[in-house]
């Protein structure tokens, strides 16, 4: 294949770029020809990258910066492969859906991320990084209904700021250092605080998290496996090139692996569930990059791997429930094992994986991270990490298909998955095994040269006993009436802080309206109420913003914000500052 | 079915639901008998690996990691006592399903 692309002088082409272009002919395509095409276009974009020696290619200069389109090296093609299957798997699980619109920006929306993985320069990175964005967002909104909406205008505006706030970074890196060479950044420089920060909301740090958790749960059926591949894989490579080492991040991953938990085992939405595990499990690999050591990076990276896969399982078997059912909330599910057989094999399987249960993906990932904080004596990191992955049967890997496809009986009956979301599902579950069982070929691929073997005694025995005791506590817990019941409603997280302060200001004016009586608080408050409704006016459902009201008017003020802080750091690179 | 947020988490899961199988689709797995040859078949593996724990003479990188059934009392009182955590947390944060919506 590499000769192909060498004939037509495209030797030095980006992976990502084959995908993006191949895409675009697809609305042209129908029926089985487009099915054979779309997923022939990851395949060929394999062959191309398995063709290319290791080296920078694709550079040319823009002005006084050298860019560098194409950058071949291990930790490059290790998140490239595993895209490029992630990418197969979602198009496979997608292949009944009839809408192109979905297609073409799920495919642009995957090789947008690949794209910006052998980026070696930062504004490649950057342009790729908002194609992410941009192209996902169209996963969300193809769901059709309000929330998602409103859920994918809040994931635009948060991705779309995190680039920019990256181009922010990068202008003042270029005055820093005179270049823009995407490689290992200092945390103390004011550029490369900018470019953590553009990371980690793509990351979803604790804080900038709520944007993952508000908006996979709403994305379309295959929109969310997709979702759940790229865009926050694509910040752990992006800090694993940048920030291998930084202490800081070993706080942050400690606080991600945890938090996320709580929320987990009480939330209702079974998507929202999995979304709150990609947190804690982005947690372990942020720790991983955060210690630095060979054996940690190649830790977190691989982690980053096996996760795709597992959480590919997940999200698609889940789908599958949503798609055939019409809800993912576990207070409606349950007993689907009856209509759903394989699904369920497939699903518990994805619990297995992602409970790190020896000869499972996550177990011989998970491993190398632990072992990593015990061997450089991070106490605590450590600790966080053992107690979370017990946890992690209690808040999914029992959770999920308990509610989902045992436990009591929801009476609905349905019909098994579509055959061509069985295959994904089933390619998937094959990728976790094959990697729990023979590990090789993907500590082969980790960027650092360590030798490490999984599976000995104290390991497996460690994590059984681990495991064992979790589902244990579970299976009591649940007969004991203790474990939450499944119950429809919000459970508030740190976005209500920006959801719903505009509506308790109006509520508290409201009151105060009521209890003073004095002429000039009548006056003021009339004031207040009368400019409260002029807004309204205009940010109300009826107004300019009315559309996305209340996260129209959100729009408009990032974006207002994220105008000064480039214009402020144009002014301080033009006056020398 | 609506169910009541303020709703107290009492009561089992099929009393919320009301749903009972017919006879005819009942496989093996809604035999309580099933069930509990699960649970007693998961308590002896739990058991087992904790009894032969101390013989394996595992060595940790920490002090505590060696002490015996560490592990085992990690993934039991991590479990317990993260979800009694998060019953605590759901009385602070649990909202009407369409708290956001108005």
């Amino acid at each position: 294949m590499s000769e192909v692309f060498s004939a037509l002088g495209l030797s030095e082409l980006n992976p990502g770029v084959i995908i993006i272009v191949a895409a675009l002919l697809i609305p042209f395509l129908s029926g089985a020809v487009r099915s054979i095409y779309m997923l022939a276009i990851p395949v060929v974009a394999f062959a191309h990258l398995s063709g290319l020696p290791t080296g920078d290619f694709g550079q040319f200069n823009l002005f006084d910066m050298t860019l560098t389109t194409l950058r071949v090296d291990k930790l490059s093609v290790l998140f490239g492969t595993v895209f490029l299957i992630a990418t197969f798997l979602g198009v496979m699980y997608a292949l009944h859906v009839g809408a192109w619109l979905q297609q073409v920006c799920g495919l642009i929306y995957a090789g947008s991320a690949i794209g910006a993985v052998f980026a070696g320069d930062f504004v490649t990175l950057f342009v790729f990084w908002e194609m992410t964005a941009v192209s996902s967002v169209f996963l969300i909104w193809a769901a059709n209904t309000p929330s998602a909406q409103k859920a994918g205008l809040q994931y635009l505006i948060i991705q779309i700021g995190s680039g920019v706030i990256l181009l922010a970074g990068v202008l003042f890196y270029f005055r820093e250092t005179g270049s823009i060479a995407f490689n290992a950044l200092d945390v103390g420089a004011f550029s490369g605080q900018l470019i953590l920060v553009a990371f980690g909301i793509k990351c979803a740090f604790p804080l900038v998290h709520t944007w993952l958790k508000a908006s996979y749960p709403e994305a379309t059926v295959t929109g969310a496996v997709m979702l759940s591949a790229f865009t926050t894989k694509l910040a752990v490579y992006a800090l694993a090139r940048g920030y291998a080492g930084t202490e800081l991040l070993i706080v942050i991953g400690t606080v991600m692996t945890l938090f996320p938990i709580l929320y987990a085992i009480i939330e209702n939405d079974l998507r929202r569930v999995l979304a709150y595990a990609l947190i804690g499990q982005l947690g372990i690999m942020v720790i991983g990059i955060g210690i630095g050591s060979d054996l940690a990076v190649n830790g977190a990276v691989a982690h980053a791997g096996a996760g795709i896969f597992y959480f590919a399982i997940l999200f698609m078997a889940i789908g599958a429930v949503l798609y055939r059912t019409g809800t993912a909330k576990a207070s409606e599910l349950g007993g689907l094992y009856r209509s759903m057989p394989f699904t369920t094999a497939f699903a518990v399987l994805g619990a297995l994986s992602i409970a790190a249960a020896p000869l499972f993906a996550g177990f011989v990932s998970k491993s190398l991270v632990l072992s990593a904080a015990g061997k450089d004596g991070f106490f605590w990191p450590w600790l966080a990490i053992l107690f979370a992955s017990g946890m992690v049967v209690v808040h999914t890997a029992a959770k999920l298909p308990y509610f989902a496809f045992f436990g009591r009986d929801s009476g609905k009956r349905c019909e098994e998955a579509p055959l061509n979301m069985l295959v994904a599902m089933g390619l998937a579950a094959v990728l976790c095994i094959g990697i729990g069982l023979y590990p090789a070929p993907l500590y082969a691929l980790l960027p650092n040269d360590v030798s490490y073997e999984p599976y000995t005694v104290d390991h497996v025995v460690t994590q059984l006993q681990l495991l064992t005791f979790a589902a244990l506590a579970f299976t009591l817990m649940l007969r004991n009436g203790l474990y939450p019941l499944m119950l429809k409603s919000v459970n508030l997280d740190t976005d209500w802080f920006y959801r719903r302060p505009g509506h308790t200001l109006a509520q508290f004016a409201n009151r105060f309206r009521v209890y003073t009586w004095s002429f000039v608080a009548d006056a003021a408050v009339g004031g207040a109420t009368r400019a409260y409704q002029w807004m309204h006016r205009h940010a109300g459902p009826d107004g300019i913003f009315g559309r996305t009201w209340p996260t129209g008017t959100m729009a408009f003020w990032t974006t207002v914000m994220l105008g000064a802080v480039v214009i402020a750091g144009f002014m301080k690179a033009a006056t020398g500052g | 079915m609506t169910a009541d947020p303020q709703a107290p988490d009492k009561g089992t899961d099929e009393k919320a639901h009301g749903f009972q199988t017919p006879e005819h689709e009942k496989t093996w797995l809604d035999e309580p008998r099933t069930i509990d040859t699960l649970i007693y078949g998961l308590s002896a593996v739990c058991a087992l690996l904790v009894v032969i724990d101390p013989f394996l003479g595992r060595h940790g990188k920490f002090e505590i990691e060696t002490l015996w059934g560490f592990y085992a009392f990690c993934g039991f009182v991590g479990c317990v006592g993260v979800v009694l955590i998060a019953k605590l947390l759901r009385t602070v944060v649990k909202q009407p399903e369409d708290y956001y919506d108005e």
